[in-house]
This record gives C-alpha cells, structure tokens and sequence, in this order.
C-alpha cells in the first residue's frame, strides 16, 4: 500500500482544488456556502483555512471529502494527488474517506457513537478499507493507535465508551482513530475548540508530534489565528464563502492585505493592550455577501 | 445492578400500594352499601347486618384497608365459625355478582388478554418499524407522504368504529372470515385464528400508526447525528452506516414505549374485547364497572397497576443492556 502510494507521489500536489463552489437552492434562489474556492497543499505541508463561523470553512472541508449535505451541490474540482474527486462515484468516493483523506470534527463526544466501545469505532474504520483483516489485528490497531495519541493503558480503554472520557481524551480517540488507516491527508476541523486552554495545547501539540512523524498533510480549519500561527505554513483568510486572502503565515500576519484580515487580527485579545472592549469583525455570511453584491448590482 | 434493581421493585411496591388505597378510598367513599347490593330483594336487616360483619365492612376503614393488602398476601378468612370462608393467599376477595375469587376471575381470562396483546404487538411491531423506516429512507418522497397520510387515518379512527367496519366486510359481507365460536387452538386453529385475527388488527391499527411516526421520527434525527457524519467520514458503506450508527440508537426509545404500551394491553383491551365479545381481563372489568361489583373492579385496577410497574422495571433492566451510558451509571 505504501509502495503504490510513493510510486504515484513525484511531485503532484497532496490536494488541488479549483474554484470549488457548494450551492445550496434556498426559497430566494441559489446561494453559495462556498465560492471558487482554490486551495493547495504539498505532500506534508500543512494549510490553515480561518475565518469567523458562517465563512464556509467548515463546508469547505465536508465538500473536500464529499459529505456536503444532500440539499447541497458541489462543483469545481477537488484533486486528491492528481486523482478528481469530484464525480467521484459513491464507491470511489467511500474508498477515498477514511482511508486517503481523514477527519477529526470539532466536538469529539457527538462525533462519538455513545452506544459503541471506542475500539470498535477504531476498528471499524480500519476495517473498512482492509477487507479481510480479522477483529483481533483490527483490535491491536486500534491499541496501537491509542498509544500512537498518548492514551494509556490503551490496552484497558479500547474497551471503554466515549463518556468514560474526557473532553481531551475524547478528541485524541478522534484522533486515533483518523490516523488508523495512515491517511496520507487529514482535515481537522475546529480540532479544540470545544476544549479547555490547557488541552487545547496538548492536542495542538500532538497534531504537530503527528505531522513529523508520519509526513502527513493537514488541513487545519479554525478561527482561532494563534492556532494557525502554531502549527501552519500557508493560510487562506475566508469570509462569506469566498477566499478574501491567501498567504504565507509569516506575511498574513506582519502584512495582512485585506481589511477583514487586519479586523480578524485586531479582534485577537494581546496582553500589552489596553483593559477595554473586545474588538468583534463585522459579521457575515454568505446571505450577507449576496445581499450586498445584489445592492451593487451585480447579480442582475 | 442487584442494588439498583432493588431500589426499583421496591419504589414499585409502593406505587402499587398507592394504587391499593386510591381504589379503596374509591370505592369506599363513592359506591352504595355493598350489603344492600348482594343481600338482594328479599332482605331483612338482621341479613345486612350478618354480610356487613362477614365482609368486614363494620370496621373502620384503616383495617378494612390492612385486612385487604394483607388478604393479598397472606389470604384471609371471611365470617367465623362454621360460616367461615377461607380466601387463599393472593385472596382480592369474591364478585358481589358470581360470588367466584376474583383471583381466579383474573387468572381465568388473563391468558385470553395476553393472546390479544401478543398477537396486536406483534402486528404493530413490524407495521410500525417497517413503515417507520422506509417512510425515513425515503424521507419527502411519494412513499412517505403516502405512508403519513396512512398513519394520521390510523391514528384518528376508533377502534370500536374499526372494529364494527371490519366485522361487517370480513365476516358478513366478504366472508373471508368465520363467524366467532368459542374454541381452544389445539381442536380448531383455523377458527381460533379467524376468531382472534380481527381483535389483532384492531388494537394494531393505532400502535402500529403512533410506531411509525416514533420510528421516523428517530432515525431522521439520528441520521443527523454527528456521528453518523463521523461514520460517513471513515469511509463505513452506508448499509453498515445505518445498521450499525443510526438504527440501534434509533430503535432504543421505541424500546421503552413497546415496554409501557404492551405492559398496559396486558391487563386487557377494554374496548376491543367488548365490542368482539371476548372474554378477557378488558371485558372482564368492563362487565364488573356496569355491575357496580367491586371486588372484581378493584382486582382488575390492581393488576393493571401491578402490569404497569413491572413493565417499567422489565424496561430499565433492558435498557442498561442497550446503553452503556445507563449500564456504567447503574452499576
């Protein structure tokens, strides 16, 4: 699998997408979550989408892996090592998820099926794409994964339900779970944002631990900026669906070109700043986009 | 689990115990002399007065209450001397009408109440989740639309007008049917089953409507679930997506409203066994509340309560075998 996997690298970008849109058909017509979205990452790199909630971020990911909702259509294209993911069939497409393209979500205890052991919600996924693998390898699989995110006694918790553990533990079986197959990408969404500052760190932490070890690509979606500054090497700044600006961190953050970047920069609270309101952006959504380009006369 | 079992059947017996003095004071506060009732027409009231005192109904009300829960569970002796009846153990005393137990009344026509019971779940059980399932599977399509309009009809005709109807057209018109005989399934199963398939149908008719509607309902939420996404996202085919992630938890509150419901039917279909004139508990207590005979009234709301708690406990014990999340809590 490794073999095939090296034969096929050369020097094809990890992910390609090309003006990337998810409509969705609303009483007032078509209105786009996401719009002509481009995105790129090489082989291990790791690309940070920001944005505040409602930028189509999130969307973004689901469209990636094609799990934008039904109601919703996906156009543009979406190249996973040259391969068009977009057209995909079904069956190509359940090959590609889980296997090639992994994901960890923002709230580790919904993501988790209460009623199963968090072993089998590991096993599964493994087994889903190694037809013919028996329970008991699937299960050392599942140990070793555990141990890989620093759970211990993984022997004894692959055995446990998800409420047995915490909020951090929770998103490190999320984790474990995502990197069971040895993903060549995986797309965090929101990763720790629905955890405590301190944990917030240890995940961070070990999604960098991660990437060193096992060279694979990330796409991190947040609107937490020192999050991206941590971790990533290219950012793409999104609001309203659309990519506003795009860029190297370093530059992003020393010369931000457009407004909404510098308003998203400026709402970070900084300990040197004076006591006083927290500055908020200007909220959006793509309702908001239409509305003013509508104003402007755009979409007449 | 022996612990938490055991704080259940005991807040169980009290509830029943409850139910044991609402009835009382019921029956106690509402109805008219029992004596005059089985003294008859020609009555002195020297013979009212001897019926009081074998009844016990001239002592005050306290002990006539604890004489009745402990007639229930150590039996009890009516009158005295040679005129003594003895009422064994589960004694709930003898019908004012037929002067039989009212134990063995109940145990007499239980299993008749029991076959409707069975038989109807059975039907709703697999109308209701089979209809839930494909009205979600195909959630806005014809399919569904067609199968909610199916259960708002189901919901809102009443049995007894359901029942009436299909006597008419099966038994009289069509005849598909048998005119009922009482039988007992090993000499006639052909007639038994003609004689119990309309009652089946009937009781169903409206479970099997509110089933279909719980298992929609369920599922649609679940498949919104962000596990399910997760499920999706690890690349899991979507028949295991849906046997494995969204049935069990969809199926699980179904599970404690099977649980009430069949527990309820148990102490007997009112309607549904009067109006196809079967003798089960329903019309059993039905008779008994014409009649004023209270004895058989009281029995019957007692077992109907004591059904009702048991079915609650019987659930909570499945449900920590479902839900892990109960099971760890319960242990």
């Amino acid at each position: 699998m490794t073999t095939t996997r090296s034969t096929t690298t050369g020097t094809e970008a990890l992910l390609r997408v090309r003006d990337l849109t998810v409509t969705f058909a609303t009483p007032r017509g078509p209105l786009d979550a996401v719009r002509s979205l481009d995105l790129d990452l090489e082989p291990g790199g790791a690309l940070g989408i920001v944005g505040e909630s409602g930028s189509g971020k999130s969307m973004t990911s689901l469209a990636i892996m094609g799990l934008q909702p039904r109601a919703a259509r996906r156009t543009g294209s979406v190249r996973l090592r040259g391969r068009e993911l977009v057209g995909m069939s079904q069956a190509d497409l359940r090959r590609v998820r889980g296997d090639r393209i992994a994901m960890v979500f923002q709230d580790p205890l919904s993501s988790l099926n209460p009623y199963y052991t968090v072993g089998l919600q590991i096993e599964e996924a493994y087994r889903a794409h190694r037809p013919g693998v028996t329970r008991r390898a699937a299960r050392k699989v599942a140990v070793a994964a555990l141990e890989r995110v620093h759970i211990r006694d993984a022997a004894v918790r692959v055995d446990h339900y998800p409420h047995q553990f915490s909020g951090g533990m929770r998103q490190r079986v999320m984790i474990a779970m995502a990197l069971s197959t040895e993903p060549e990408l995986l797309i965090a969404d929101e990763p720790t944002t629905a955890l405590d500052v301190t944990v917030q760190a240890q995940i961070l932490d070990l999604l960098q631990e991660i990437r060193r070890e096992t060279g694979t690509g990330l796409v991190l979606i947040t609107h937490d900026l020192a999050v991206v500054s941590e971790i990533t090497d290219h950012i793409v700044v999104m609001k309203d669906g659309v990519c506003v600006e795009r860029g190297a961190v370093e530059q992003i953050f020393t010369e931000p070109q457009h407004p909404y970047t510098r308003a998203l920069l400026d709402a970070v609270p900084r300990i040197d700043d004076e006591i006083g309101a927290l500055r908020a952006v200007a909220p959006g959504s793509p309702a908001a986009r239409e509305n003013a380009a509508r104003e402007n006369g755009d979409l007449a | 689990m022996p612990r938490f079992l055991l704080t259940r059947i005991s807040s169980g017996l009290v509830v029943l115990l409850l139910v044991c003095l609402f009835t009382f004071v019921v029956f106690f506060a509402l109805s008219p002399d029992p004596a005059v009732q089985i003294c008859g027409k020609n009555c002195t009231p020297e013979l009212i007065d001897q019926i009081r005192g074998n009844l016990g109904l001239d002592q005050p009300f306290w002990t006539q209450f604890f004489l009745f829960v402990a007639g229930i569970f150590a039996g009890r002796t009516y009158g005295d001397g040679a005129a003594a009846v003895e009422c064994a153990a589960p004694c709930l005393g003898y019908s004012f009408q037929s002067s039989q137990a009212v134990w063995d009344m109940i145990v007499q026509r239980l299993p008749v109440s029991a076959t409707i019971a069975v038989g109807a779940a059975v039907l709703w059980l697999l109308a209701g989740l089979v209809g839930g399932l494909l009205s979600a599977v195909k959630e806005d399509t014809f399919l569904d639309r067609f199968t909610t309009g199916l259960t708002l009809t189901g919901m809102s005709i009443p049995n007894y007008v359901l029942a009436l109807v299909l006597q008419y057209v099966l038994v009289v018109r069509l005849q598909w049917l048998p005119f009922p005989q009482a039988v007992r399934f090993a000499d006639d199963p052909v007639q038994w089953f003609g004689n119990f398939v309309m009652p089946w149908i009937v009781l169903a008719v409206g479970y099997a409507a509110a089933y279909t509607r719980l298992t929609r309902a369920n599922v649609l939420d679940v498949l919104r679930e962000n596990y399910v996404r997760t499920a999706y996202a690890k690349g899991l085919p979507q028949a295991l997506v849906w046997r494995r992630h969204a049935l069990r938890p969809a199926l699980t509150p179904v599970v404690t409203i099977f649980g009430m419901d069949f527990a309820g039917l148990l102490g007997g279909a009112l309607i549904t066994e009067t109006v196809f004139g079967i003798n089960g508990v329903g019309k059993m207590a039905a008779d008994s509340i014409a009649r004023n005979d209270q004895p058989v009234i009281m029995g019957v709301t007692l077992l109907a309560g004591f059904l009702v708690v048991v079915g609650n406990i019987v659930v909570d014990v499945v449900y920590t075998a479902i839900d892990p999340r109960v099971r760890v809590n319960a242990r």
